[in-house]
Formats: structure tokens, sequence, C-alpha cells
């Protein structure tokens, strides 16, 4: 008995997952933690002209050039500000290095498979394509980005898209 | 560690001696061989038959086999070698490629071909020397050559192959061997066989064995504690080998300091290749009756040569990129301390410029490293040159001159294809046939150099025949025919940039060789996208210089920096061609929105570069900007930027690696300062700009109305 609550409480936590979790104004958004390379300051980003407003440029990451795109203006949020509190995620996509700005990082949080509600239908501003659910975890609310989608769709413009 | 882990390096290595059989064949005179090539090409085919046994690689392995007793029988002076012959040894060499090529990717090589090839080395085989290669093959077809995992030129393999396999006496002669290693040596080879008698001093220690092992595996089995050169196997009972062994050892014996520990080790060896260059020399007179002092010179020289490690191009490339960061933190430190009290760090300072000088010199020597010479590019051609001329009936001489030019390695891979269109183009349409020739009043023998040389930061290559030279009339016509915007009036040279255009061929008739009209547009593409492009000179009668100009290496830039607003750009140096402050009487306004600039009686179009890229805060007035008269394809155009802030060598950054291509930007660099700073593309700014302005047109029309008045009240 003891065995098969072992056992099943083992495969549980097998599929739990951990993710890390960054707010957007008041919103509370989570990625996969696997996908994270390091967290840094935004500082020194060099303007791309006629990229997207959400593209905010590029940055010298030890040597090698990454973009930087800002979440909060691509998922059009009334508030972005730049300041010592600005936090670029560095993540690491289908072999390519991104930088996402995010207003704040909070924690990093386990997410059983039962905590991951599936995403319903969303409006026009982000697709339910690019989520992988909704995380609920007490009274809060997290947004589970697929950010490996989110990041080579075309409306990203991140990636050169085939027809080019 | 698994038997895979060397496949890599037997590829390799295999190519390697592929290339060499290849030079050796083609150099080789078909009347009068040279014997030391003959040699050599034997022994390209023996190791890659040894490491193609090893490896269990069959088809490879067996090819070799019946290649190598031809070849065997070539050397020996029992079949006379013709053209024919030579061209069946080309092929075959082909065919091993290939073979290679597919083991490479993890296939099968082609069966039939395979069988193909053996056929004809077979027949080859019966026809000219009256022999069955698989049965009647003196040499080595011995078993032990099979297991032989380093296909390197072993100049005592002839000793070897003499004592053949069999389980008879051997007698096994240590030169230089210290106690301690000797007792550990007769320990070992007491377990292959029976040591039957050993005695003998340092400089030349002898163990007689009884065993019945290969030769080649006894000597693998000792390698693992002392150098090949100090072994020397022969068979107890041969007559001449023992005397090839004597010889072998008395220069040996000189060496005063014979106790190898570590760091004597060394000076042990040096002495060796000496060694067993007489022995090989003795061996071959036995073996051939044609005793040459020169083939010992050229073994000798062959057993010295390991002085090349193989890197992988990542790892290079990794270190450039290290070097690269090592030199921005450079001149961030020395940013800092340029800032600090000059008295009371001195010391600090002068290390600092100790340190920016070893940081440049560093960044050099690490660049060298990805150079290699020409000679890798032009040590195809002479097949290329031999099979099309054959093709096409001509008779043609090819001379290659800058062989030691060096270019960067990602560039000569890529100027290999090109390059071999523009070769064979020249062959086909430039040099005339023997006849006409000879009716010309020219030598019959076409000529057709290829050169390579070094100006400034670029390298030139050049594609030079003596053939009849471009035809002016001949051009205008097909352009006319193929509906391109042409006049009698155009200059010479751009009448001869008519040949790249697409689809564009004035040969008569469409030949195997070229005349489809793909391939010079191509080709203008590619050095293009190497950053290079293509002059054309060409003289009727005398034939045609094609010049291919390419910056040295890709990955650093000579860069001009300027500021527009507050941001910093890099302008491509070799692009700059001069700047200067417009005035307002130069500018004239054209066709409403555009603006040209006249320089000296050229009027260049106007690319105000914040335009382009939607600057911020830049200077608007056209006066105050400063213009950098620049040259992109081909054509000039007038940048208008801010200031000019100065030049300074940029590592070049692929924006692509994480991003996607930018419209009027090349590429990226990084600042001294660790900021990114963007490399701009001449062309696509212009091209950016005119989208703009097209897009503006509509709200825009007051402001160049503005502009226009302004000029015209002037």
């Amino acid at each position: 008995m003891n065995q098969t609550n072992d056992a099943a409480l083992a495969a549980a936590e097998a599929h739990n997952r951990e993710f890390l979790v960054f707010s957007l104004g008041e919103e509370e958004y989570a990625i996969d933690i696997l996908k994270v390379q390091e967290i840094r300051g935004y500082e020194n980003v060099t303007r791309i002209a006629n990229a997207p407003d959400f593209i905010k440029g590029v940055t010298n990451l030890r040597g090698v050039i990454v973009p930087i795109v800002d979440l909060r203006i691509k998922f059009h949020l009334d508030k972005v500000e730049y300041g010592g509190q600005t936090v670029v995620i560095v993540v690491n996509v289908e072999d390519r290095v991104v930088g996402i700005v995010v207003d704040g990082v909070s924690d990093v949080m386990t997410l059983s498979p039962d905590q991951i509600k599936p995403a319903p239908e969303f409006g026009v501003t982000l697709s339910s394509d690019f989520l992988s659910g909704l995380g609920s975890l007490d009274d809060r609310m997290l947004v589970i980005v697929d950010i490996d989608k989110l990041l080579t769709s075309d409306e990203m413009a991140l990636v050169e898209s085939v027809a080019d | 560690m698994d038997i895979t882990d060397f496949y890599d390096t037997f590829f390799e290595e295999a190519e390697e001696l592929l290339a060499d059989m290849e030079r050796y064949l083609l150099e080789l005179d078909v009347d009068e061989p040279d014997s030391e090539q003959l040699n050599a090409i034997f022994r390209a085919a023996h190791s890659i038959k040894g490491g193609a046994g090893t490896f269990g690689f069959d088809a490879l392995q067996k090819t070799t086999h019946l290649f190598e007793n031809l070849l065997d029988h070539t050397r020996k002076g029992e079949l006379r070698l013709r053209r024919d012959i030579v061209d069946t040894f080309l092929e075959t060499k082909d065919m091993l490629s290939d073979q290679l090529d597919a083991y490479r990717n993890g296939d099968e090589p082609d069966q039939e071909a395979f069988e193909r090839i053996c056929q004809t080395l077979q027949r080859l085989a019966l026809e000219e020397i009256g022999q069955d290669l698989d049965s009647g093959a003196p040499v080595a077809s011995s078993p032990q050559s099979a297991v032989k995992a380093q296909p390197e030129p072993e100049p005592e393999a002839p000793v070897v192959q003499g004592a053949a396999s069999g389980s008879d006496l051997r007698v096994v002669a240590l030169l230089n061997v210290g106690e301690k290693d000797r007792q550990l040596l007769v320990e070992e080879l007491g377990q292959l066989g029976e040591v039957v008698a050993h005695g003998g001093d340092e400089a030349c220690y002898e163990v007689t064995l009884s065993s019945s092992v290969s030769n080649d595996d006894i000597e693998a089995v000792m390698c693992f504690i002392i150098d090949t050169d100090q072994i020397k196997i022969r068979d107890a009972e041969a007559g001449g080998a023992p005397e090839a062994a004597a010889p072998a050892a008395a220069p040996a014996v000189e060496e005063p300091q014979a106790v190898p520990t570590p760091n004597q080790a060394q000076a042990a060896v040096e002495p060796a290749p000496l060694a067993s260059s007489a022995a090989s020399v003795k061996t071959d007179s036995i073996k051939t009756d044609s005793e040459k002092p020169a083939k010992a010179k050229a073994k000798a020289k062959g057993g010295g040569e390991s002085t090349s490690i193989r890197v992988s191009v990542d790892k290079v490339d990794q270190i450039i990129n290290l070097v690269g960061e090592l030199i921005i933190t450079q001149s961030m430190l020395d940013q800092t301390v340029s800032e600090m009290d000059n008295v009371a760090n001195s010391a600090l300072q002068n290390g600092m410029s100790l340190l920016q000088r070893n940081a440049r010199d560093l960044q050099e020597s690490v660049m060298s490293i990805r150079m290699i010479p020409m000679d890798f590019v032009f040590s195809r051609f002479p097949r290329v040159v031999r099979e099309t001329a054959a093709k096409l009936g001509k008779e043609i001489e090819l001379v290659t001159e800058g062989e030691s030019t060096e270019l960067d390695k990602s560039l000569t891979e890529r100027i290999i294809d090109p390059l071999t269109h523009l070769v064979r183009n020249s062959l086909d349409h430039g040099i005339e046939p023997p006849d006409v020739r000879q009716a010309a009043g020219k030598p019959r023998t076409g000529k057709l150099v290829l050169s390579a040389k070094h100006q400034g930061g670029n390298i030139i290559i050049e594609v030079i025949d003596d053939g009849a030279g471009l035809n002016r009339d001949r051009l205008l016509a097909k352009a006319r025919e193929n509906g391109l915007p042409v006049s009698d009036a155009m200059s010479d040279d751009e009448v001869w940039q008519l040949i790249f255009a697409p689809g564009f061929s004035t040969a008569k008739e469409v030949t195997d060789v070229s005349g489809r009209g793909v391939g010079m547009d191509v080709v203008k593409r590619n050095i293009q996208g190497m950053g290079g492009h293509v002059q054309i000179m060409s003289r009727p009668g005398e034939g045609t210089t094609i010049r291919i100009v390419l910056p040295l290496t890709l990955a650093i830039l000579d860069g001009m920096s300027i500021k527009v607003g507050n941001e910093m750009f890099i302008l491509p140096l070799s692009a700059v061609l001069e700047s200067l402050q417009p005035s307002r009487e130069d500018l004239y306004a054209m066709a409403g929105d555009d603006v040209v600039l006249k320089v000296r009686d050229e009027y260049l179009p106007v690319v105000a570069v914040h335009e382009a890229l939607d600057v911020p805060k830049a200077k608007t007035e056209l006066t105050e900007t400063i213009a950098v008269i620049v040259q992109g394809e081909g054509r000039r155009y007038a940048l208008l930027v801010d200031d000019l802030v100065g030049q300074q060598q940029v590592v070049v950054k692929n924006l692509e690696t994480n991003y996607r291509k930018v419209p009027g930007v090349s590429a990226a660099t990084i600042l001294g300062d660790g900021s990114v700073a963007l490399i701009l593309d001449i062309t696509g700014l212009h091209r950016l700009s005119r989208e703009k302005k097209e897009k503006r047109r509509p709200e825009r029309k007051p402001a160049l109305e503005a502009l226009t008045v302004k000029e015209l009240e002037i």
C-alpha cells in the first residue's frame, strides 16, 4: 500500500515542472526554467532601425549579439519604464539566445500537472497558441507562456521566416 | 574508447593522401616517371589500404589493394606508363574519394562502381603485365598491412615486408632503450611469443623472438613504451635485412647520452630519420635494383614533417571570439586608466601600454591561424584544366603564381566554385583551338595564369588567359537580343560587365563545359557575398584578365566609426572614398524629394543616414552634416552623417545568429565600451532610404518644397 503511494508520488513528482515567475505590470507570468540561461539588468541596448517597437535592439552578452524584446510593449501594457529594477531574462530558444524585458522576477515555483489548467481562448493580444496553460497557486494565477512558440512566431519578427 | 573515434582521423588523413596522390599523378612524366613520385603514390595507396583494413571498410580496402599492386608493378618498371593509364589511375583515385565519402556518411559505397573499377584495374593488369592481381602480387599483399592503424608512410615498411609473417625466429633490435624499459619490453615480447635469447648494450639490445605475431603487431605493442624509430625488427635467417639494420644502428651508437629519461628521449630520437633512411635505401636496392640517393633524402624529409596539428574551426573561432573580448576589456581598462592621475599611477599606465601591445599581437597571431595559403585552392586546378582542355581539344599550359599568399579559410572554401567557373570559362571561350591560334600567329599551346597577391587589406586573385579576348560587338549584339538596355557609347568596362548579367552567354553553341549562360551572374553574386568584387580587363586578340578583389578576412574589418544623433555606426573603410562638408551650392534637389551632391563634376545621390535609420536628434540641416562619399556595388553615394569619430579595426559579429537580417545593416560589432554598434551596408542603406521616401512622399511634400525653394533662390 505504502509502496504504491510512493510510486504514485514519485510519478507525480517526475511530472512536476519548475517555472520562473516574472511580473509584467500587475500580472504574473511563468516560463519553463530550463529555457532560462541567465537574468541580468537592462543596459546598453543598441536600437535597431525599422524593427517593431517591442524589439528594443541588441546588446552584447559576453561577445554574443543578443536581441532584446520588451514583452510589456508586446502585450500592450500601459506603463513601460526602464529603471534599476528592470530585468532582462535571457532565454535559450531553438539554439538562439534572446533577452526579454520584464518588470521583475519574483520566484521559482514547482507546479504539478493538476495545478496547470488549460488556457481559455484569449483575446487578440496574446493568442492561446503561445500559452501552455494557466497555473493556479493558492489565490495566484500564473500565465504559463510557451516561450519557444512565442519567440519563434512570425509576429515576433525575431526569426527570419521561411518566405523571406 | 571506441574504434569509431578514430574514423575522423582516418578520413582526414586518407583525404590528404588522396590529394597528394592526385598531385603526384598529375606531375608524373609519362615517358620518364620519377621513381620518387611513383613511390609516393604507392605509399599513399598502401597507407589508405592499411587504415581501411583496420576499420573494416572492405570496398575501399579491396580497391586500394588492386590499385596498390598495379602501382607496385609500375614503380618496379614492369608496367610501362601511358597517358591513358594515368587517366585510369586518376579515375581510381576519384573512386577512392567517392568510397571515402560514402563511408564518412555512414553509407556503403556504390557496389556497381566498385566492381567496375576493380574490373578495370584487373583488366589493365592482365593486358599490360599479363598477371592476375589477386594471386600474383609478390609484395604488400601480406596480411599484416591490414592491421596497420596509422596510415603514415613508413620508411622501414620494406624491411617489415621482407620478413613477412610466419612463426619463425625474429630479431627485435631495441635502439637506445634504457635498462628499465628494456625489461618491460622483454616481458611484453614474452607475451607475444617465446623469447629465445636477448642481450646487447643500451645502444642496440637484441631480442630473439619466436612468434607467429606479425611484425606490425610487435611494433604496435612496443610503441606504447618506446618510439617506432627505436625498434628494428628483422628475420633471424634473412640474408639482406641484417645488413640493413646494421647501418641503422651505427649512427645511434654515436649518440653519447643514450639513457632515455623523459627529457632525453627526444635527443635519442633525433638520429632516427637518418638511420631509417639508410635502412630503406639498402632494402630498396635489394628490391628494385635502382639505388638513388635522392630517395633517401626525400624519405628522411617525410619523416620529420609532422609540425602541424588539426584543430576544429569551432575551436579557432572560439579563441578568436575570446581574444576579441580581451581586446574590448583591455580598451575599457585603458579608458579608465587614462582618466587617472598620470604621476601617481605611472607604473599602472606602463603596464597598460604593455598589455595593449601584447593584446594586439595576440589578436594578430590568432587571426593568422585562420589564414591558409592559396595553394589549397590552386592545387585543384591542374586537374580541372587537364580534363577541360582534353574535352575541348585544346592545348593549355597552366601557370600558378603566388600560391603562398594567405587567405581566410572560410573565404578559400567559398572561392573555389566561382574560380572553377571562371577557369572553365576562360578555357572554353577565352583560349582558341590550336589551329586558330596558329593561324593568328600565336603558339598552339594556350597559357592560363592563376595568380594571387596581397594589395592593401585585400587579396587579388586573377585568371589570365592569352586567348581571343572579349568581343565588344558581339556582347552588345547579344545584350540587345536579350533586351538589356545598352548603347554603343558604353565604356569597355561597362560592356565587359555585361557577361555577368543573368542568362547571358555569347557562346555560339552550348558545350559540355560552359555556355548555358547560368553561372557568370552566380559567380559575381558569390563574390559580392564575400564582400569582394570582380573586374575584367580584355584586349582583342591578346587575352582577358578577370580579377577578383576580396577582403583578407571576414572576421575583422577596418571600419570608420561615425556618429548620427547619439548613435554610433561603423562604415567599412574599404567603401569610404572621402568625406567633405557639403556646401549649399553643391546640393541640388531633384525630382521633388531627391537630393544630389555635386562632387568634382559628378552628381551623387544623397542618402541621409538619420532618415534611413530613423535616428532621433540628428542634424537635419544639410550643410551642417558631413558627407561621406562611399562606393557600393560599383555606384557612389554621399552619406550624410553628423560626425566622423575615427578609424578602428572591429571584430565582425553576425546579427543573424540570434536575430535576423536587418535592412541597411550588414553585421554588428562590439565597441570599446562594451556596447554594440551596427556596421552599415551601403547599398542596403540607399535602397532603404528610397523606400522610405516613396512611403512618405504625400506627407513630406511641404518640407521638400521648402528645400527646393531654397535651392532655387541661390
